[in-house]
């Protein structure tokens, strides 16, 4: 390839912020109720903010609060927060062949920023896009962006989210934004069926404790999309 | 034990959790030999882990499974992916599935 054609990290990130930015149309109004929920769990509105930065997982962070507002054990918030966040591993896992040969202070910030719309928007331009030096500041400028995104509509939902009204529903939004990540990257019916089945499996399993239902769903729709690929139609190039 | 401190130490306690799950397998590094098998699994990560996050959220109201057309996350889910498949835009996507939840809740 000609050096020419290299997008510079400059570019790279560009391109993940650009990838990021519509998605906070969906993550604003989610940060906003956060902050809201946290409030009104009974967390001082310095411990929503802080959390923000020091968990920086959106609704494993509605757990957390819910759960101190409960009194519950601080090893039970722990684990329950883990399992929630236990998808991610399938992310790092996911990401992990094209930063490996990066240094562990990049491999330590980027894990920090993989988040659900950050790995969303960028795992295709990493899995599909052509393999260049600089594609991880792709996930870089994705991560940031949601990042910033993330602190500031949770900052607003603590100063001014009392004053949203519960009838604008805006606790939907991120179901919107998964939707909008989701949708258009089913391009296999392997992949439709991983998606259906993880649905499926996610309603049946409610009852489970600590949300285990969401990695017991991903699981099964990852292993039920694996096993049908036999009737996805040739792979495309 | 409801001090600031406590929180502070919970919360973070939960950060380091989260930040290892995170790292597990980027921090295995240039070690990892991952299988071509395992690979192909990745593939199935994306629309697997959302589709979990998304059915709950539009099928369980009020705390119960919910698929009656008297659900209104219903049609503005489907609505929202109606405009994914036609435009392929995040922006729209969201715009008009909340647009449809909330012209369906003030009409209905």
């Amino acid at each position: 390839m000609d050096t020419a054609e290299l997008a510079s990290p400059v570019q790279e990130f560009r391109g993940g912020v650009m990838a990021e930015l519509p998605l906070l149309l969906g993550v604003v109004p989610f940060g906003l109720i956060y902050g809201v929920l946290g409030l009104s769990a009974g967390l001082p509105g310095w411990a929503v903010v802080a959390m923000c930065s020091v968990l920086f997982a959106g609704s494993s962070q509605i757990v957390f609060a819910q759960l101190w507002g409960a009194q519950t054990p601080a090893m039970v918030i722990g684990a329950t927060v883990g399992v929630v966040n236990l998808r991610h591993a399938l992310y790092s896992a996911s990401v992990a062949p094209y930063l490996r040969s990066l240094p562990l202070r990049w491999k330590l910030l980027l894990s920090y920023l993989l988040t659900d719309e950050a790995y969303a928007a960028s795992i295709g331009r990493l899995m599909d896009g052509p393999p260049t030096p600089h594609r991880h500041w792709f996930l870089f400028g994705a991560g940031f962006t949601l990042w910033a995104g993330w602190q500031l509509s949770a900052l607003a939902g603590v100063l001014v989210g009392a004053a949203i009204p519960a009838s604008w529903s805006l606790d939907f939004s991120i179901a919107l934004t998964f939707i909008a990540l989701v949708v258009p990257a089913l391009r296999r019916r392997s992949e439709l069926i991983a998606a259906l089945t993880a649905g499926t499996v996610a309603l049946l399993l409610q009852g489970l404790p600590h949300k285990l239902w969401i990695i017991a769903a991903a699981l099964c729709g990852i292993a039920v999309g694996a096993l049908s690929r036999a009737i996805d139609r040739k792979e495309k190039p | 034990m409801n001090s600031p401190w406590f929180l502070l130490a919970t919360m973070a306690g939960c950060g380091l959790v989260t930040f290892l799950i995170r790292f597990s397998f980027i921090a295995g590094g240039r070690h990892l030999a991952l299988s071509p098998r395992f690979q192909s699994l990745l593939r199935y990560v994306p629309p697997a882990v959302l589709s979990a996050l998304i059915a709950p959220e539009i099928l369980i109201r009020h705390g119960a499974f919910d698929p009656s057309p008297v659900n209104p996350r219903l049609w503005a889910g489907a609505v929202a992916v109606v405009t994914a498949l036609l435009t392929r835009n995040v922006l729209a996507t969201i715009a008009t599935g909340m647009a449809a939840l909330w012209i369906i809740q003030h009409f209905f």
